[in-house]
């Protein structure tokens, strides 16, 4: 505003009153008139619509988990949608990184020294392994961005925490071969279903031709998370 | 913060709006008109500054406009000098930190755009992989010629991973205690290292050797010369018969390591140094082999144990058929590594 008023006012000469160039803009209507209307009409009402400065906590917390829970049952019912891709968050495969990595833990519970380094490597695990996983599909030509393709690694590790939930419920009831076999079912099952849901997801942005090097190195990703989790015994 | 900002203003329309901004810039600035009245108070010889000085400035406005702009420069540098030095310092700061930050976003970007520059080296085709994987367990027996390979990453790297995660799997099935971070951990070190290490050392003697061959060239060879080993450990992990490991390290072992060095010959000249290369290349890949087999929990162990003293139990192992020679001559090899690992 300012700068315009003053660019005018220094146009117009030495000769006019003190706001001799706003009346020039108001009237005149010449070409710079058009930035002038549409700009703040345009930036106010949308920023009033989207202000969340003074909405309860409650709600926007609500907001956000809504979101991560609607991302978890996209997760479970993998159809060919981008409600995963389009607006992406972390919070998801933060939650469940650390879920995993907590009951992965009890593991070594009984020799005190060992907690640190095991949630450690599972969470230094999933994320390096999903960074990889993202470069090399960026390298091979993949269209999707950086984060995208974190979140959707992150959120098909879903399937495999409630393998170990249902794992580690077996343990408590029976801890031989039945058990076992059980066990390898559901880890089993789990898996093929995280990377069938990945792969449905990532699988789009990625040239047809090369879609058996981007599932590789997804498959070797879970198969290593769910073989921990099988060879899981606290 | 006024001082520099409306002084700057008031250099904008110096021409003939200045003479109606005057009046407005007396008002406002104080400080700013008071160093330019100490120039004008020597003529007028007055007493008090400010009041002066203003006064002063009021009577000859119009002739005032010259003056201004010449002293507008000065007020600048002296009121800086005076006063503002607090905001010049606030402001070179944010300007240092705006820059270190631009500095480090660049750089972030680069790195991420770097990836444009690997690209070439990852466009294969899932046939293309394949049929590699294949051809480097046949060695062609054409040393007069040149052989070609392919300049490619990808094949490699998800074969130095796969080998990451079938050592990992052989850690857990054999009786090692687990400590998965720190397994975790050396198998990733040691994939890489090998890969790069002898990568490396070798491209290093071919260039003594004045061997054909480029870094990426190397690291493809090599890379795919891994996928023998993957297929020996990842059956001797699972079943656990001696001789069966042997057959495999001379049989998948060997061919991929026969294929490398018929590469290698057919890229070097003169005998001495195809003798050089090809045996560095040779004895180092299937000591490899055999280290993985064998010693690597050992020295984990041992590491381990000595990291952690007496307190953890002796831990048991299969007892396997090792002829005392042949262990021996792998615990110090296993142990030379260890070291230089």
């Amino acid at each position: 505003m300012a700068a315009v008023e003053e660019a005018e006012a220094a146009a117009d000469g030495a000769a006019k009153p003190l706001f001799a160039g706003l009346a020039g803009v108001s009237i005149s209507g010449d070409i710079p008139v058009e930035g002038e209307i549409t700009v703040p009409v345009g930036s106010r009402s949308p920023d009033e619509d989207y202000s969340t400065l003074d909405e309860p906590v409650k709600d926007t917390i609500m907001r956000d988990l809504k979101a991560v829970g609607k991302k978890f049952v996209h997760v479970m019912y993998p159809k060919k949608s981008s409600a995963l891709l389009r607006d992406w968050d972390l919070w998801g495969p933060l939650i469940l990184c650390v879920l995993l990595a907590l009951m992965l833990q009890g593991r070594s519970a009984d020799s005190t020294e060992d907690k640190g380094p095991q949630f450690a490597e599972v969470f230094v695990i999933i994320w390096f392994g999903a960074v990889v996983i993202t470069l090399n599909s960026k390298l091979l030509g993949g269209t999707i961005s950086f984060f995208q393709s974190l979140c959707v690694l992150g959120y098909c590790i879903l399937p495999l925490t409630v393998a170990l939930l249902v794992c580690r419920l077996v343990l408590l009831a029976n801890s031989g071969t039945v058990g076992f076999v059980v066990r390898l079912l559901v880890v089993m099952a789990m898996f093929g279903w995280s990377t069938l849901a990945s792969t449905a997801f990532l699988a789009d942005s990625q040239p047809p031709n090369r879609k058996a090097l981007v599932v590789y190195p997804i498959f070797l990703f879970y198969f290593v998370i769910s073989w921990m989790i099988l060879t899981f015994a606290p | 913060m006024s001082g520099p900002g409306t002084a700057a203003g008031a250099g904008g329309p110096r021409g003939g709006a200045a003479a109606e901004w005057g009046a407005f810039e007396d008002n406002m600035q104080g400080g700013g008109s008071a160093v330019i009245d100490m120039e004008n108070m020597d003529d007028t010889s007055g007493s008090s500054f400010e009041d002066m000085g203003e006064m002063h400035q009021r009577m000859k406005e119009e002739e005032e406009v010259d003056a201004e702009a010449a002293a507008a420069d000065e007020e600048d540098g002296e009121f800086l000098g005076m006063k503002g030095f607090k905001g010049q310092l606030g402001r070179q700061v944010a300007d240092q930190m705006w820059q270190a930050g631009k500095r480090q976003a660049s750089k972030a970007f680069n790195l991420y755009a770097n990836i444009d520059i690997l690209r070439p080296y990852f466009d294969v085709e899932p046939m293309q992989v394949r049929n590699r994987l294949l051809e480097s367990m046949i060695p062609m027996k054409m040393i007069n010629f040149p052989q070609k390979i392919a300049g490619e990453l990808y094949g490699p790297l998800m074969l130095v991973f796969t080998l990451v995660a079938i050592l990992l799997h052989g850690m857990k099935t054999s009786d090692t205690i687990i400590r998965e971070g720190t397994l975790m951990g050396t198998a990733i070190g040691t994939c890489f290292g090998y890969w790069l290490g002898v990568s490396s050392f070798i491209y290093f003697l071919a260039y003594l050797c004045n061997a054909q061959i480029t870094m990426v060239q190397m690291l493809s060879l090599l890379g795919y010369g891994l996928f023998g080993h993957c297929v020996t450990l990842f059956v001797t992990y699972n079943i656990h018969f001696h001789s069966l490991f042997y057959i495999f390290w001379l049989g998948i072992g060997g061919l991929s390591t026969l294929r490398m060095v018929a590469v290698l010959v057919s890229r070097t000249v003169g005998y001495t140094q195809r003798l050089i290369l090809c045996g560095a290349l040779a004895a180092l890949h299937m000591l490899f082999l055999l280290y993985l087999h064998f010693a690597y929990h050992k020295v984990v162990e041992g590491i381990l144990d000595t990291l952690e003293g007496p307190n953890i139990p002796p831990f048991q192992r299969v007892a396997r058929d090792i002829p005392a020679i042949s262990s021996a001559v792998l615990n110090t090899t296993a142990k030379t590594a260890a070291l230089a690992l």
